[in-house]
Order: C-alpha cells, then sequence, then structure tokens
C-alpha cells in the first residue's frame, strides 16, 4: 500500500467536511457562483476540488463511477481507504467523477424516477479552468443571470428539458467548484 | 466551548453526509419532498428534530446562530436549541436577525429582510401539503409525480363555499418554480411572499416525517389561488401595542379576566429593535 493512499483525507473531518459542505451547498443553490473548497489532497489525476467532494458526500452507501482516467489503481485505493464507497459502473452509480469527455454518454446515468426525482446521480466534472464567462444561466438560485464556462450547452438544455428528471452537475477545477442543478436554462 | 463527549454539532458524519446529500438533491428539485433517514435526537419528535438535523448538518464553528419560536427567541424550543448548538457546536449565539449567519424557526420568517449570506432552517410538522386531504402516502407521491393538484384547488374552493373567503390562514399552500406544490410549514400566510425570491438559502426538515425540501435562493413561489379570491397576505387589523409597528405580524396577547389584549409584534427581534430605536406603542409602559 503506498503513502498516498493514506494521506490526502480530512485531517480534522467534522470540520473540514463542514466548511466543504457549505461551499458544495452554496455552489448548488446559486449556479454560476465559484466556491474555494479545501481540504483534501487525493492522489492525481483528481483535482483538490473533486477530491473534497467526494470526501465530504461519498461514503458506503454511495456507489461510485470513476470514469476514465480517474479510474487508476491510486484513486481507487485512496476512496476505499478514505469513505469506502463502492465502484460501480455508471447506470448504477450515485456520484460519477471525471472529465467531460470520460463521462459521456450522458443517457446511461440513473435521472431517477417521476415519483423519486432524487435518485439520480451527481456529477463531478473534472474541468481544465472555471470562469464566470461563455453560457449565460437562469433559474433557481440565480437572481437575473450568469455566466459559466460550460464544457457544453446542449448536453445541459436536454437535461434540464428532463425536469424534474436530471442529473445534477459539481464543475470542479483545482480547488474550485460550481454547480448546475437540473433546474437551470442553459443558453 | 464545545463538549467534547459528542461530535461537533451533535450529529455523526455519516448522518451528516446523508443528510447533506440529501439537501442537495432538496435544492436541485425545488419544492419536492427528499426521504432521508431521520435519527433520533436529545428531543421528542415536534420539537424541531428535522430543523436540528439539518442546522446540525449546515452548521460550521464559524456561524453565528440564531433560533426563533414563532417569532420569538425567548421561547423554551428557541432557548433549548440555541443552546443546544451552542454546547455541541461551539458556535456563537444571537438573537439579532441581521447577525446571524443561520436562523432556525419554527412557524415564522423574520420580519427583517434576509441576505445572501444567511440560511433560514424550518422545522416542519407536516410537509405533505396533501396528507390532509388524501392519507396515503403512495397515493400523494403519486398525485405529485402527475402534478395532479386539483384536490388542493377544491380544498381552498370548499374553503370559499363555506367562508366566503380562502380561511386557510397558516401553512397555505404554494406552488414552486410552476411543478410542486409545497407546505411551506405552519408559518402565516403573512408570510408567504417572503419565501419567493428571497436572497437567503431556504431549507426545510420534517423529522418524524422524514423528509427535507429546500428553496434556493430567487425561486418563484406562488401562493394557491383564484383569479376572483386572489391570494392576500393578511395580519390583525391593528398596529404593535409596544413598537407602533403598522407593517409587522402581531401575536394577541390577553392581558387580564375582562377581556383585556393587546397586539404585539410577533418577531420580538424586530420589535426590540424599533424600541430601542425610540418607537413606541400605545401599550409600551
Amino acid at each position: 500500500m503506498q503513502a498516498e493512499t493514506l494521506s490526502g483525507g480530512f485531517a480534522n473531518p467534522a470540520v473540514q467536511s463542514a466548511h466543504a459542505f457549505r461551499s458544495v451547498m452554496e455552489a448548488m443553490a446559486r449556479p454560476g457562483t465559484l466556491q474555494d473548497i479545501a481540504g483534501a489532497e487525493p492522489p492525481a489525476p483528481l483535482s483538490k476540488a473533486a477530491g473534497s467532494v467526494l470526501l465530504t458526500l461519498c461514503d458506503t452507501d454511495t456507489p461510485v463511477y470513476l470514469a476514465g482516467d480517474a479510474d487508476c489503481d491510486a484513486v481507487r485505493a485512496w476512496l476505499a481507504f478514505h469513505t469506502g464507497a463502492p465502484l460501480t459502473g455508471p447506470s448504477h452509480c450515485m456520484f460519477a467523477v471525471g472529465t467531460w469527455e470520460a463521462l459521456n454518454p450522458l443517457s446511461v446515468y440513473p435521472v431517477g424516477t417521476s415519483e423519486y426525482p432524487d435518485r439520480s446521480a451527481t456529477l463531478i466534472v473534472e474541468c481544465e479552468a472555471l470562469t464566470q464567462s461563455g453560457a449565460t444561466l437562469s433559474g433557481p438560485g440565480i437572481k437575473t443571470n450568469a455566466a459559466l464556462s460550460l464544457p457544453s450547452v446542449q448536453a445541459f438544455q436536454q437535461n434540464r428539458a428532463l425536469f424534474p428528471l436530471g442529473l445534477d452537475f459539481i464543475l470542479t477545477s483545482g480547488s474550485q467548484l460550481a454547480a448546475l442543478p437540473r433546474t437551470t436554462e442553459v443558453s | 466551548m464545545t463538549d467534547q463527549d459528542y461530535n461537533f454539532a451533535y450529529l455523526d458524519e455519516q448522518t451528516k453526509r446523508m443528510i447533506r446529500r440529501a439537501i442537495l438533491k432538496g435544492l436541485a428539485i425545488p419544492g419536492y419532498q427528499v426521504p432521508f433517514a431521520s435519527r433520533e435526537m436529545p428531543m421528542p419528535y415536534g420539537w424541531g428534530t428535522g430543523g436540528v438535523q439539518v442546522s446540525a448538518a449546515v452548521l460550521t464553528p464559524e456561524d453565528t446562530f440564531k433560533v426563533i419560536d414563532q417569532g420569538a427567541d425567548d421561547t423554551t424550543n428557541a432557548v433549548s436549541i440555541r443552546s443546544f448548538f451552542q454546547r455541541t457546536a461551539g458556535v456563537t449565539t444571537t438573537t439579532k436577525t441581521s447577525d446571524a449567519s443561520v436562523i432556525q424557526t419554527r412557524h415564522r420568517i423574520p420580519e427583517e429582510a434576509l441576505t445572501e449570506d444567511q440560511i433560514l432552517v424550518y422545522q416542519v410538522p407536516i410537509p405533505e401539503p396533501l396528507r390532509f386531504l388524501e392519507p396515503r402516502e403512495s397515493e400523494t407521491r403519486k398525485m405529485h409525480s402527475l402534478e395532479e393538484y386539483g384536490l388542493m384547488h377544491v380544498k381552498l374552493y370548499e374553503d370559499i363555499s363555506r367562508h366566503g373567503h380562502i380561511a386557510t390562514s397558516y401553512a397555505y399552500p404554494v406552488k414552486v418554480e410552476g411543478r410542486y406544490v409545497m407546505d411551506p410549514s405552519p408559518i402565516p400566510k403573512f408570510d408567504n411572499p417572503k419565501l419567493g425570491d428571497m436572497a437567503a438559502i431556504q431549507l426545510f426538515g420534517a423529522g418524524r416525517e422524514q423528509r427535507i425540501y429546500a428553496l434556493p435562493p430567487y425561486t418563484q413561489v406562488v401562493s394557491l389561488d383564484f383569479e376572483d379570491h386572489p391570494f392576500e397576505a393578511s395580519k390583525a387589523d391593528h398596529p404593535c401595542g409596544l413598537c407602533g409597528a403598522e407593517e409587522s405580524y402581531l401575536d394577541e396577547v390577553i392581558v387580564d379576566d375582562a377581556g383585556g389584549r393587546m397586539f404585539v409584534c410577533s418577531d420580538t427581534d424586530y420589535c426590540d429593535a424599533r424600541q430601542a430605536a425610540g418607537y413606541k406603542g400605545k401599550d409600551a409602559a
């Protein structure tokens, strides 16, 4: 077992996960805003932000799908040690993490059922950079409109059309994150 | 000081993760009630266990925490929940609305407009707005999924046919973003207009009923009504006896055995602040 497997978790889990969760919640409640998140030092290729989100939200109850390069021994071992989350394929995951290209196609993830729309996957999308420019966002959580650099416009429009079903997205880059719930209109 | 016998904010980390996941799904589907595995809390169901669990999942040590019970900071429920988190989370507490970063509330929205830096946590007894019309969970779930809310309009219509107006005065049903009908918890309908387009995040926790739901900021929330019987946010037609406020929601207080009564602001912080600023009502000492 490698040293990096055991390190890089929260040193003070209760307090660090509380701060990390507030960043995730603010991002999900206010699409288009960029939030700082810290605490985790995951092995490559995971960003600190993606690692912190995983430590904050995942445990033995949440099947996780590692997409593309994220599905490597280092990440598998790190996630297993720190969260105990079972690994699974995209069709049964609650959380998925990877680059946009690796996560696609989106049609394979659970979008919830009409009676339980909450039983849908949350995708953690690793991005090169996050900026408040590009696609225009509107909807709940946004006063008038906001802008966010998104890997696609059409995919999010199709996701919005499924409402109240659909996927929710957390976009991560370095130690920053933004979120795009299914309610957000993208143009 | 945090009580070292407990984890930060009382709940264990796995429980908090479960609640946090429910909160995120709640924010992503505004008005939809997300089931969660509510825990036993060191207080009876019906005393705000849902709100307490949501607060525990949301609080950080740097937060300033306020609790109100029907607008008041000094009632049993508010005092005990405030001291609970003071002890288990070590947070600063306050009674001042503008100083608080997290406000847990039972049945009121503060008079003072909330900001983007604040979170409002509601204690909810019955989260299902259709429950008294249809007792079966399997049926109400289907009604939500099919957007079948005719029954709710029938209930409001029966109010009109019986009383000549919509007599529902609290827990007045709202429609969120044109999709889910939601119970705003038993806040007076006076507070309903504040639900929509609020700058703060609103989280609703029902402990006994094991549901969490949420309203992101700036969400469209419409109180159900009819074209010829539009929704009206009503309050007692008096000024506050202590601070003279004309615009605040009032409690009626019986003051003697001879039918004497006075009307005072239900929001004690709002009333205190006005009195401190020199406003005086007719009953002020």
